[in-house]
């Protein structure tokens, strides 16, 4: 099998580490190489982050380079944007809605961009997007968007049986959390 | 069982089945999960020096008692442990040791992007180079039975993405191994010019015997390819960023030894392509080499020696298959890293700033007083240098310097920097942002904290105390959250025509001990839309119709925005 691509996007601290964890936990109980990057240190603090993961028969680089992204799963919308040019011309953005301004944005140096969505359909990328932060405090914490959006990821990996993605996420998630989690998953697919 | 594991974990899990006994390390991007991870292991003794000098010379005596031993470093932590490095290349080890050292090109999060293979050519020790994390795992197992079949210690290099990428591992059993005991050999570990002077040639021979090691050894292997019009030579990532632009296309020769190199080897297999290639990022130290050998080889002529390379760079440069990535014409902002909400360093940032110092930095999360709207530190280069900076400053007549450095840096270098502003009296004002913690690395413990790498109580060393020993007699404790006792403080210590430190003490806003303000609220009748707020560069505040914004998810209501405000305009939440 080719190797899938998914770039995890987003601001440090939104919970993409859990998320990742996650996928690759799944993928390998799939049975497949399973490959997952990320960079720690000076990125985390409030700037963007990016994390890899890859999975397929054999994978070789941990790294996604442009043009080769299947997904892009996108915690913010600025963040998808700039990542774009990873997507492959068919590939499929799952993303929040919500907006973060960055640093040049809260100082007036800059506007966060308009019509960020069109602009990216425009370039006839397929693109799902959703108010993650509702489903998530609906679900009971601001904190669940990475489940509400996995969630929604689930839907474009119709082989993995519903029950796959409920043990990984049992494994990752700690006990006291996983009811709250599991509800993030559901609205995030059934949205 | 088969895991997904990160390439720092899988080091810490090698060094474990290789029984080692000790670890000693000083925390550095992206090398600080390697010691965290071996300190989940009861069996390893492990701690975090004050610096990575510190971890390998505690490392050495390890060795030297009888115990196999680790210590892991970034690659500028291997220049401050440089020192020993090159002279325990002479006297060997008793019990196994091994050095990590983590490189970052594309400085993710370092200030400059060094090569350190050099370090094992200069200092003449044996390198080897994983490139996944199960090789992580078994190089460092490995590199244990090296060390002490050759006597000598064996550095692993890591870089970012081997490092902090994570793929499948299956983990082995812990070997115990006896300890070795102690001998008495004033001759091999005395390195006084007349017993140096007899180790080298050893070093030599040893050299010698590992290269012809390097020859057989299975790390350093051929991947059969089905063109040999091209022949690429690569180690570490760049194996895997060739690998997938290349597939099975080129025979590659893949070195898990990066030194001493398989001279004999490297040669046949010149000789068996039509176009010799060398893939590695930054220095061209497997190119040069070749050319040393007298063959024909491309490598910097095609590759940038700076940042990481990727599979699409190597695509490119070899006229293969490139995808072509979306375009969006549109500016998009950037995001870079800030200090966070109720960050204790933005405080002491806006008064210096205010005061018109000229602010010699260190390295840290507080470097970040260098990013605008703070734009508040004009140097920052090594650990340790603000405070012998600003002495030199100083000397040469500088005005209105002052020194900032973190509790943590202060103890790995800044020490012996005010220990010369002691000595030779120059007139400088130290800022010690005492955050109480190894912020910037993820919250290491230090000897100022009074914790191990455990969380365990460790000894505590007093900062005060420290510097008044020294012979400061102005050493003054500010709390960074209120401006006006940080501004008075900076405004006295810069006019007292004495040698001064100011701690800046506050716990940093994400130790989880903390205890958080609510989040402030904005009377928008009495802000007018000055902005004055905005100048502290807080992540909470930004400006929505003309007025200052809160934003309520972030705010912990330090209240260094609510000093800003001539209007009254913020607040306390509840």
């Amino acid at each position: 099998m080719k190797t899938t691509n998914i770039m995890i996007v987003g601001v440090g601290g939104q919970g993409s580490v859990l998320a990742s964890k996650l996928l690759g936990h799944l993928l390998i109980t799939q049975g497949y190489d399973v490959k997952v990057s990320e960079v720690h240190g000076m990125s985390q603090r409030g700037g963007s982050v990016v994390t890899y993961v890859r999975y397929g028969d054999k994978v070789y680089s941990p790294v996604i380079d442009k043009g080769q992204a299947d997904f892009i799963v996108s915690f913010e919308l600025l963040e998808a944007a700039r990542n774009i040019e990873y997507l492959k011309p068919e590939g499929q953005i799952v993303t929040s809605t919500q907006q973060i301004d960055p640093m040049p944005v809260l100082t007036g140096a800059m506007n966060y961009p308009e019509g960020l969505l069109a602009k990216m359909q425009s370039l006839g990328v397929k693109a799902d997007a959703l108010d993650c932060l509702k489903l998530a405090e609906q679900a009971g914490s601001s904190k669940a968007v990475n489940l509400v959006l996995l969630g929604r990821l689930s839907h474009y990996f119709n082989d993995i049986e519903p029950e796959a993605w409920q043990e990984a996420i049992r494994f990752c998630v700690p006990p006291k959390f996983l009811d709250l989690n599991v509800k993030a998953f559901e609205l995030g697919k059934n949205a | 069982m088969k895991q997904l594991m990160q390439g720092n974990t899988a080091a810490a899990r090698g060094i474990y089945e290789a029984g080692c006994c000790v670890a000693s390390s000083y925390p550095g991007t992206p090398s600080t999960e390697i010691t965290e991870e071996a300190a989940k292991y009861d069996e390893i003794y492990c701690e975090w020096a004050p610096n990575e000098k510190v971890a390998m010379e505690t490392a050495f005596g390890a060795s030297l008692a009888g115990r196999r031993s680790f210590c892991g470093m970034k690659h500028v932590g291997l220049n401050v442990a440089a020192d020993p490095l090159f002279t325990v290349s002479y006297t060997g080890i008793n019990a196994g040791m091994v050095i990590c050292v983590a490189d970052d090109a594309g400085m993710h999060s370092s200030q400059n992007e060094q090569d350190s293979r050099h370090y094992a050519k200069s200092a003449k020790l044996p390198m080897l180079e994983p490139s996944d994390s199960q090789e992580a795992l078994e190089f460092f197992r490995r590199a244990y039975d090296l060390s002490e079949e050759y006597d000598s210690p064996v550095i692993v290099k890591m870089c970012t993405r081997i490092a902090h990428s994570q793929s499948i591992v299956e983990t082995g059993e812990r070997q115990e191994v006896p300890a070795k005991p102690y001998e008495k050999n004033i001759a091999k570990y005395v390195m006084m010019p007349g017993n140096a002077i007899r180790r080298h040639p050893v070093v030599e021979e040893r050299m010698r015997r590992l290269q012809a090691l390097a020859e057989s050894i299975d790390i350093n292997r051929i991947d059969e390819g089905s063109s040999n019009a091209v022949g690429i030579i690569t180690s570490s990532t760049c194996y895997q960023y060739v690998k997938e632009a290349c597939g099975d296309r080129f025979p590659v020769l893949k070195l898990g030894m990066i030194w001493p190199m398989p001279d004999e080897k490297i040669k046949a297999f010149a000789g068996s392509v039509e176009r010799l290639v060398v893939v590695e990022e930054l220095d061209p130290f497997i190119e040069e080499h070749c050319l040393t050998l007298g063959l024909k080889v491309e490598g910097k002529s095609l590759f940038p020696l700076e940042g990481e390379l990727s599979q699409n760079i190597i695509a490119e440069r070899l006229m293969l298959n490139v995808p072509e990535g979306l375009k969006l014409e549109e500016k998009i902002p950037a995001r870079p890293p800030m200090m966070c909400s109720g960050c204790p360093h933005r405080g002491i940032f806006y008064t210096l700033n205010k005061n018109k110092c000229t602010v010699l930095g260190d390295i840290g999360c507080y470097t970040l007083g260098a990013v605008a709207p703070l734009s508040a530190m004009e140097m920052t280069l090594c650990m340790g240098a603000s405070v012998s900076a600003t002495h030199g400053f100083n000397k040469a007549g500088g005005k209105n310097a002052v020194a900032v450095i973190g509790d943590s840096t202060f103890m790995h270098s800044g020490m012996t920097g005010l220990a010369n502003i002691a000595y030779n009296q120059s007139n400088s004002v130290v800022i010690i942002l005492d955050n109480s913690i190894t912020g910037m690395t993820g919250h290491q413990q230090n000897p100022t904290t009074g914790y191990n790498i455990k969380g365990d109580p460790a000894g505590k060393i007093d900062l005060e105390a420290l510097c008044r020993a020294m012979g400061f007699s102005r050493v003054r404790v500010v709390d960074p959250y209120n401006l006006k006792e940080c501004d008075d403080a900076l405004k006295e210590e810069l006019s007292s025509g004495e040698p001064s430190v100011i701690i800046a003490r506050r716990p940093c806003a994400l130790l989880k001990y903390v205890k958080h303000n609510p989040p402030l609220k904005i009377d928008t009748a009495k802000c007018v839309g000055c902005k004055s707020c905005m100048r502290i560069g807080c992540p909470s505040l930004s400006m929505k119709e003309g007025k200052a914004h809160v934003d309520e998810t972030l705010c912990v209501g330090c209240g260094v925005c609510t000093q800003m405000c001539r209007f009254g305009a913020f607040q306390e939440g509840r």
